[in-house]
């Protein structure tokens, strides 16, 4: 199918564009952009007034599949996806089995292929059974589509392993994405330690829990020169160490997720388990700490974390429910208020969900160049619309923003050559 | 007057007058405990339900008795006899006490929350019998009737507590309670054990007892748990007792009216020296007895709320 989307604002970092014209996408793949004539046999969208941008990449989502499947499963998230104009998504390792192996990597890209709504790229464990002691095979998994290396939420505690993880991966020019957590001092932490976490009754995790580890591991990639991701930035701390290390020209990038620069620890009050994450919710000077790292570009990325559970899992006791937000419907609406803001422009918005990813994985996704088959989000920018968890395309409905209303909705997602509209 | 909500889950959810009203209601009942047939028919044909998810000696008989006092039907469900070990959510166990008909659930858990979860979702009154190290704040309300009962007053006096601040619940409900009554209040403890963050809360910290302990009217000990010696916290139960055990020399700097009190259960020598424990200014085993008298009385109000 030919479809000519006429008269959109289009906004492509990766070409540097910004301004009003037409893209032309046919079986998936974009095939002109700019001043377009209508051909015959064309469906013609008209995006006078809409936004059009290139579909956004996600490099933090949790599928959950295999393994979890009654948390979400690769069809179930990846329309969650596309619902939230991610047309790529990258599939971290904590399934069960663990992404370690090419077998489990494989299953994922076949799976993803047949009943994925977008394009998924496995990330693959630094070390077997994430458990932090030896390597995994990172050759023959990359050989086999994974993008990166992450031991995610269970975070390499051995100096020792993860200096060898930055060097071997060297080989294969892929990056280490960390989840800076010194689990010693975090111990079973479960929100951000201070006086909130005093008075609530529940053991708080330090900033310091994070910027520890981000030191060791901005420390081991100088030493190595191998390419380091942080993941979900949390703190003014760390915002401060990423800064220092770009500085001195180590080889580091870094990302934030939409909860860390829009709510803070207050939002657990009342022990709401959907407001309970893993780095926990923050503070102000934190959150303004993020902001301005964005804005100065040492934070590449916006990604979601995106971490479906099953209902009755939240329905627990605080500190025996999973932490975790379902974040790949409300993250553009979230970012779009930091435009709002004056944070950030469009322009560098869209950038940090899409050529910056695209840039630290080396994927060709999240662009309108002609031949791309990135897809393509058409965005109203005024839209305002409630946020209604129960009716996430996501199994999870774990959400801190149940109720808030949003402005900035994609309209219409053209994903594998499919469009969805809404 | 009336108590605002059908649930008492913390001494932070109250007002002042709210508890000025549990503990003159608490004194009514102490009258009664003091005759001969100590049982009044206030809630016949009502039933409160015991869920301790965590071990209980004191507090679930208190519990029991303040219940079978008001007439109340009791059962006990332990932890370990119910379904929670065959892995039932606590929503669940709950919701099936209340199909039995429980009026009041008193729950014991050590998870900090767990109460307010039930509240939620549960039409029976909930009663937080201790919450991870959140609150315990029938515990803050029978030691503010012991105070008053002593003292006189309950208002504008010196209280140090000593201990285990981080990690107790009776503390942060005393805390809460005794700042609504503007007493200044003081923590002692080794700074492993006392967050600085606490004095936002309107309170003074202190790591040093001779200091702490100057002119105060109340001294209220904690009890060390013995699983933090090990962890870091402090070395030795020996070097604790050193430098925060309550010995007489030490009681010598507080007020010379100053009462003693404890939540128990005691560790003699480890928090409390016997002499103390034993001794003339210790109000230990009142603060027992008025624990049941200000049960019924939360209890007694809490019908109240849901008539």
């Amino acid at each position: 199918m030919k479809i000519l989307i006429k008269n959109g604002h289009i906004v492509d970092p990766s070409q540097n564009i910004d301004g009003i014209g037409d893209v032309l996408s046919e079986e998936g793949r974009i095939k002109g952009i700019g001043d377009l004539p209508p051909t015959p046999n064309l469906r013609i969208i008209d995006a006078t007034g809409l936004y059009v941008f290139p579909g956004l990449i996600d490099m933090h989502t949790h599928l959950r599949e295999p393994g979890f499947e009654y948390k979400e499963t690769i069809k179930t998230g990846t329309m969650a996806a596309v619902r939230g104009g991610f047309t790529t998504v990258c599939a971290m390792p904590n399934t069960s089995p663990v992404n370690d192996n090419s077998s489990v990597t494989d299953l994922i890209i076949t799976k993803a292929i047949q009943e994925g709504a977008c394009a998924v790229f496995p990330i693959g464990a630094i070390t077997k059974g994430q458990d932090g002691e030896e390597l995994a095979e990172m050759g023959i998994m990359h050989a086999e589509g994974c993008v990166a290396f992450s031991d995610d939420g269970r975070p390499v505690m051995n100096s020792l392993i993860m200096r060898r993880a930055l060097e071997y991966s060297k080989t294969f020019d892929v990056p280490i994405i960390a989840h800076c957590e010194d689990l010693s001092l975090s111990e079973d932490g479960v929100m951000n330690e201070g006086l909130l976490s005093l008075t609530l009754g529940l053991k708080g995790t330090p900033a310091e829990a994070e910027e520890v580890m981000i030191a060791r591991d901005i420390a081991l990639a100088g030493l190595t020169r191998g390419r380091l991701h942080i993941a979900h930035v949390s703190t003014e701390g760390s915002v401060r160490l990423v800064r220092q290390a770009k500085g001195r020209g180590i080889n580091v990038t870094a990302e934030t997720c939409p909860h860390y620069f829009s709510i803070m620890e207050d939002a657990v009050k009342g022990y709401n388990t959907n407001a309970k994450v893993n780095p926990p919710l923050r503070t102000k000077k934190d959150i303004e700490a993020i902001k301005q790292g964005l804005k100065d570009g040492i934070i590449d990325v916006i990604a979601t974390d995106h971490a479906p559970h099953h209902r009755d899992e939240k329905l627990r006791e605080f500190d025996q429910s999973p932490s975790g937000i379902s974040g790949l419907e409300t993250a553009l609406s979230l970012s779009l208020r930091l435009v709002e803001e004056g944070v950030l422009t469009l322009n560098q918005l869209i950038g940090k969900m899409t050529v910056s990813p695209a840039k630290i994985l080396k994927i060709n996704k999240g662009t309108l160049k002609v031949g791309s088959d990135a897809g393509v989000v058409i965005l109203d920018l005024n839209k305002e619309y409630k946020v209604e968890a129960e009716k996430f395309v996501s199994k999870g409905k774990n959400t801190p923003f149940d109720g808030w209303v949003l402005k900035g909705m994609p309209v219409i997602t053209i994903s594998k050559g499919k469009v969805y509209e809404w | 007057m009336k108590l605002a909500s059908k649930d008492l889950l913390g001494i932070k959810e109250l007002t002042k007058d709210e508890i000025i009203l549990v503990l003159d209601t608490a004194s009514g009942f102490k009258d009664v405990l003091k005759r001969d047939i100590k049982k009044v028919p206030a809630l016949r044909g009502k039933t409160a339900v015991n869920l301790f998810f965590e071990p209980s000696t004191r507090t679930k008989t208190s519990f029991e008795l303040a219940e079978k006092r008001l007439s109340l039907d009791v059962l006990n469900l332990a932890a370990t006899t119910s379904s929670v070990v065959k892995g039932e959510s606590l929503i669940d166990t709950a919701l099936n006490v209340q199909a039995l008909g429980a009026d009041f659930m008193i729950i014991r858990h050590s998870s900090s929350g767990a109460p307010h979860l039930l509240s939620k979702h549960i039409a029976a009154s909930v009663i937080n019998a201790g919450d991870g190290v959140n609150e315990h704040p029938t515990q803050a309300l029978l030691d503010a009737f012991t105070i008053k009962e002593k003292l006189g007053r309950l208002e504008g006096l010196k209280i140090a507590i000593i201990g285990d601040i981080l990690h107790s619940r009776v503390a942060k409900s005393d805390i809460y309670l005794l700042t609504k009554f503007n007493d200044e209040v003081r923590l002692i403890g080794p700074p492993t054990l006392l967050s600085q963050e606490l004095e936002a809360l309107g309170v003074k910290v202190f790591h040093d007892m001779s200091e702490g302990l100057k002119d105060v009217n109340v001294v209220m000990m904690l009890r060390i748990q013995m699983e933090r010696q090990g962890k870091g916290f402090f070395p030795s139960t020996l070097e604790y007792f050193r430098y925060w055990g309550l010995t007489p020399e030490r009681l010598s700097i507080a007020d010379k009216e100053a009462i003693v009190m404890h939540p128990g259960p005691m560790n003699r020598g480890i928090e409390i020296a016997s002499e103390i424990a034993d001794g003339p200014r210790s109000v230990i085993l009142d603060q027992v007895t008025n624990g049941i008298a200000v049960r019924m009385a939360v209890l007694y109000l809490l019908a109240g709320v849901r008539e």
